[in-house]
């Protein structure tokens, strides 16, 4: 679906000396996005994750390197909207990604911009107002949503344009609890039940658990790249990169390291509660 | 202070007037307002002020809020008047004398200043009788449409609405983020409320500047997400809403073209 060739990517900036610098985020990066899947990145902030996550749809070109989406080269005008048009861009900010006032005027939006007859839209907007749960909310002022609400919405504009692929890039990050669970439903059922490939920037690993493979990107390189149960097995290195383990993980790896017997990688809360269970058998 | 704004002042309602295409709208506004301009006769304005009364009970607006539109521009009515007695000459009705002038009000003064005032509050209700029964968004789809041909000429119609649909839906957040810096700024003591005209514009600027820089901000977030998105200007694009001229239109041309034509009977034919 989406494959990086030696992707590098740098800005130049200027120091306090007015001295030209030249950044490099992105180093030689090779990555390859299987169609259908669902892909974690994780990374701290500042380890290049938001801007790898813009090359997917060709709103950075790379500076070394290629990216392909489908086989299509980024760097080719061509074929820049059928790469935005495959794969659907959904940012951090709700407020920052609404384009008109009115629900299904802004699920329209990008439809209306590649030109599909209005019947066709009117069918897809009711589609993707039905897909993210939000049918009676279509007449309604896109300011009166909760936070998780716009975000859904702004998922569902995105998939008016039916694209394969939906890159998220940090969506929960602004959002309240409720709000933050209602998106990640919402992005596990696109994957699971529409077999839309996913692509979920993030700094939770709570989130990345989710997925089913996990990638660790730091400093423009990628450390860590596997499934979540692997990932997480290495404690001592994701604390290094300044990013938590989930609470469960990090109870497990400080029992082990007391000498207790229990084992890597447990990634969720029941796995924990059926180790834990029997542990005590043990002890007692 | 910023809760309270609404989008544009559209009131919903389910009314005839309502649900006429914003375009017929505009363009009977815009024949209303030269009718208006061009009544020279008490006759003429009795009709047109008939005519704009029954338009705001079918239109179902209340009446207060129309007289509410009233208030920002009292002063203009106030100021005409006085210029207007004062100053026209004619018949003297009363004269008398303050410091050095002798001012003089006159007949033709009151009759006109009366008529000029009937104008101005007939025109303020025929134009906010169309923001009031018109969706912001539908009027700006109006314009855009209405405003088509001048494309021809280069005239950036497409980015000139987009801009408009915009604006429109940042008004609410950016009221938000203002009330938000000011609570803000209230907490660490700034005062917006006392002190002169002068003075309290000044602290004003603690808050204007950092919703200025948020909406920079803004602007470059949005423009990335309307790429990510397609948009490509107004070249190939579509629209889901389609306007559609109805029979509601029709009529409503019709009783507007009667109601004109009636008029231009009373100014130019008949004879008082």
């Amino acid at each position: 679906m989406i494959e990086t060739k030696n992707l590098s990517y740098s800005y130049h900036s200027e120091d306090e000396e007015n001295e030209a610098v030249k950044e490099e985020v992105l180093k030689e990066l090779n990555l390859k996005i299987k169609k259908g899947s669902f892909t974690a990145i994780l990374g701290s902030n500042g380890s290049g994750k938001s801007t790898l996550a813009k090359h997917f749809n060709a709103i950075l070109l790379p500076s070394g390197g290629f990216v392909y989406v489908k086989g299509m080269n980024t760097h080719e005008q061509k074929y820049l909207f059928d790469i935005r048009s495959n794969v659907g861009m959904v940012f951090q900010n709700p407020d920052n990604q609404m384009v008109t006032a009115i629900v299904e005027d802004e699920i329209a939006f990008a439809p209306e911009n590649l030109g599909v007859k209005p019947q066709e839209i009117r069918n897809r907007v009711d589609e993707c107002l039905k897909i993210v749960g939000m049918q009676e909310y279509a007449g309604s002022f896109t300011a009166n949503l909760s936070g998780g609400q716009k975000l859904r919405i702004a998922i569902a504009s995105v998939l008016a344009m039916e694209p394969e692929c939906i890159v998220l890039d940090e969506p929960t990050s602004m959002l309240d609890p409720k709000g933050r669970a209602e998106v990640l439903d919402t992005i596990k059922m696109l994957n699971r039940a529409k077999g839309i490939t996913v692509v979920l920037i993030t700094h939770y690993m709570e989130e990345a658990v989710m997925a089913d493979r996990t990638i660790v990107i730091d400093n423009g390189k990628i450390v860590i790249d596997g499934v979540p149960a692997e990932v997480f097995k290495n404690v001592e290195l994701l604390k290094k990169l300044k990013l938590d383990v989930p609470q469960v993980t990090e109870l497990a790896y400080e029992l082990k390291k007391l000498g207790f017997e229990i084992s890597d990688g447990i990634i969720d809360v029941d796995e924990c509660f059926r180790e834990l269970v029997k542990l005590l058998g043990d002890v007692k | 202070m910023f809760k309270n704004i609404l989008i544009g002042q559209y009131f919903p309602s389910k009314s005839p007037i309502h649900r006429l295409d914003a375009r017929i709208k505009i363009i009977m506004m815009m024949a209303y307002i030269i009718l208006v301009f061009n009544a020279d006769k008490p006759v003429s304005l009795i009709m047109i002020a008939v005519y704009t009364l029954t338009i705001v009970i079918v239109s179902n607006i209340p009446l207060k809020l129309i007289l509410k539109g009233f208030i920002p521009v009292i002063w203009i009515f106030i100021f005409t008047s006085i210029v207007n007695i004062f100053s026209v000459s004619g018949e003297t009705l009363l004269s008398f004398k303050l410091f050095r002038w002798t001012l003089k009000i006159t007949k033709e003064g009151i009759l006109k200043s009366v008529f000029i005032n009937t104008r101005l509050l007939l025109l303020l209700t025929g134009t906010s009788l169309l923001t009031l029964t018109t969706q912001p968004l539908m009027l700006t789809d109006g314009i855009e449409q209405l405003l088509k041909p001048l494309r021809k000429i280069k005239v950036p119609v497409h980015e000139i609405a987009m801009m408009m649909t915009i604006a429109i839906r940042f008004i609410p957040t950016l009221a938000e983020e203002a009330e938000k810096i000011k609570n803000a700024q209230l907490a660490r003591g700034a005062d917006f409320e006392s002190g002169n005209i002068i003075k309290r514009a000044k602290s004003m600027l603690p808050l204007l500047v950092p919703l200025f820089i948020s909406a920079f901000r803004r602007a470059d977030e949005l423009s990335t997400a309307m790429e990510a998105r397609c948009y490509n200007g107004g070249e190939n694009r579509t629209r889901m809403k389609q306007m559609h001229i109805t029979l509601y239109d029709i009529s409503a041309i019709i009783v507007f073209a009667v109601c004109s034509l009636f008029l231009l009977i009373s100014e130019f034919v008949i004879e008082f």
